[in-house]
């Protein structure tokens, strides 16, 4: 099989399209390293919020969860290219665009993440950080918290690794990552089976590493 | 926000009629992906429990393959990259019978095919060994063993984590939209652009996602109390 169509274009595919470097603003790594971040933060806030005492905390988040989870990521990225030009009054970047997407959307599911790792703490601890004086604050930040990190290792990683791989989805709106990169050279070569089996291996490369470490975090924390 | 509201262009002109074929498409869609992957996955998920290497190590391969490359990348590999290397005859036939709907069945059979053998490999991995040894004592072979004593078990026991996949698969329908599928995404795209009401358009589309994820969640909710095992209380994880 001929594969110089790869050979001949494998800088502007791994350049351009995986990290993002190139005549275009785009990048698959450039997306989802952010995304991955403050996804979690704002998860974070999300989980704890939906374990909250207050109703008018806790059920917000509730709906906010279940939302997401119900709805097509496709389709929430076309509410968000159609809303925040219309609700700020001036056109915003592809990359803008895809980025609060995925973070809005990957909350949701790091909501979850973190409300079932939270909830893996035994209730003894708690009361035993009481007992110690601590605050609620105290308790959550240098109890519960770092405990249950370490009980959501595993599915934090799983969802980090479908969120990377959600990122192929930003291609639709004309980002310029791995995906569009691979669209752009196709057009010009008419070689799809060569160039889709590319960045396939490619993603797969990026995923399998991902968790192969997870493996071994998993390991270690243990 | 400078935006003037519009319902009406949900049930006026053909958006009503663009509507429900997508609905109807996504449905079709969904349901017969939701046989390939279903059939996938009890394969790939029974045969990465067997002893014989050669299965077991090709069912992994392929779930390993398959899972963690995005699912975008498989519509355009199975739309464009597949056809061009069948005979020409196939070809022409393919794209005189919606190639795109059966790239699009494909690619997401294939891919949820791998995700849900997971589910059912963590479900027959949940039995405990003794159920195999004790089947095999009163004289089954090993397929008729998985056939009539660990599959129907472990079937039981992943309801929930199969009904989160089943909804993953119906909400990934809507990417078979960049290989131009009329599915549900796709026509309220359509009604965007012909009306320009894109806030009226996309929340028709929203609900009806909502509301299609919510009532199959229920029912499998329902499902699960109905089969659960008595005396058990140990459920399996979600997918991977």
């Amino acid at each position: 099989m001929d594969v110089s169509v790869i050979t001949s274009n494998f800088k502007f595919l791994i350049l351009q399209g995986l990290i993002g470097i190139g005549p275009f603003i785009g990048g698959t790594l450039r997306l989802a390293i952010p995304a991955i971040l403050f996804g979690f933060v704002l998860g974070i806030f999300v989980g704890l919020a939906r374990l909250a005492q207050a109703p008018w905390i806790r059920m917000p988040a509730t709906m906010y969860v279940e939302f997401f989870r119900g709805v097509p990521l496709v389709m929430v990225i076309f509410w968000i290219w159609f809303i925040i030009p219309q609700l700020l009054r001036l056109p915003i970047p592809e990359y803008g665009v895809a980025l609060t997407a995925f973070v809005i959307f990957e909350a949701a599911y790091f909501g979850e993440i973190v409300r079932a790792g939270v909830q893996s703490v035994p209730r003894g601890q708690v009361e035993a950080a009481t007992a110690l004086g601590m605050t609620g604050t105290k308790t959550m930040a240098y109890v519960v918290l770092p405990q249950a990190l370490k009980n959501m290792v595993p599915s934090l990683v799983t969802q980090m690794i479908v969120l990377f791989k959600d990122t192929s989805l930003a291609s639709i709106i004309g980002y310029v990552d791995l995906t569009k990169a691979a669209q752009i050279v196709n057009n010009r070569e008419i070689k799809p089976f060569q160039i889709y089996i590319f960045i396939a291996i490619v993603y797969w490369l990026c995923t399998y590493s991902m968790s192969v470490f997870a493996r071994r975090l998993e390991r270690r924390a243990a | 926000m400078n935006y003037t509201f519009k319902w009406s262009v949900l049930w006026t002109g053909e958006s009503g009629r663009w509507l429900l074929q997508g609905l109807l498409t996504t449905l079709e869609l969904s349901a017969l992906a939701w046989v390939l992957a279903v059939a996938l996955g009890i394969l790939a998920g029974a045969l990465r429990t067997v002893r014989f290497t050669p299965l077991r190590w090709a069912a992994t391969s392929y779930v390993e393959f398959f899972r963690n490359v995005p699912l975008l990348v498989w519509m355009f590999f199975w739309y464009f990259g597949v056809p061009p290397l069948l005979p020409r005859g196939i070809q022409d036939w393919l794209f005189n019978h919606g190639a795109e709907f059966w790239a699009g069945m494909l690619a997401l059979g294939v891919y949820h095919g791998a995700r849900i053998s997971e589910v059912i490999r963590s479900g027959i991995q949940s039995i405990p060994r003794t159920q195999f040894e004790a089947s095999v004592a009163i004289g089954l072979t090993t397929f008729q063993s998985y056939r009539l004593i660990i599959l129907p078990v472990a079937l039981r026991l992943i309801v929930p984590p199969a009904t989160n996949e089943s909804l993953n698969l119906l909400k990934n329908s809507s990417v078979a939209l960049t290989i131009s599928v009329a599915e549900l995404t796709f026509q309220t795209r359509q009604i965007e652009t012909y009306t320009a009401k894109a806030i009226e358009a996309l929340t028709a589309g929203t609900l009806i996602y909502l509301v299609l994820c919510l009532s199959i969640a229920t029912i499998m909710a329902k499902v699960e109390r109905r089969y659960a095992i008595p005396g058990l209380i140990a459920r399996v994880g979600p997918a991977a």
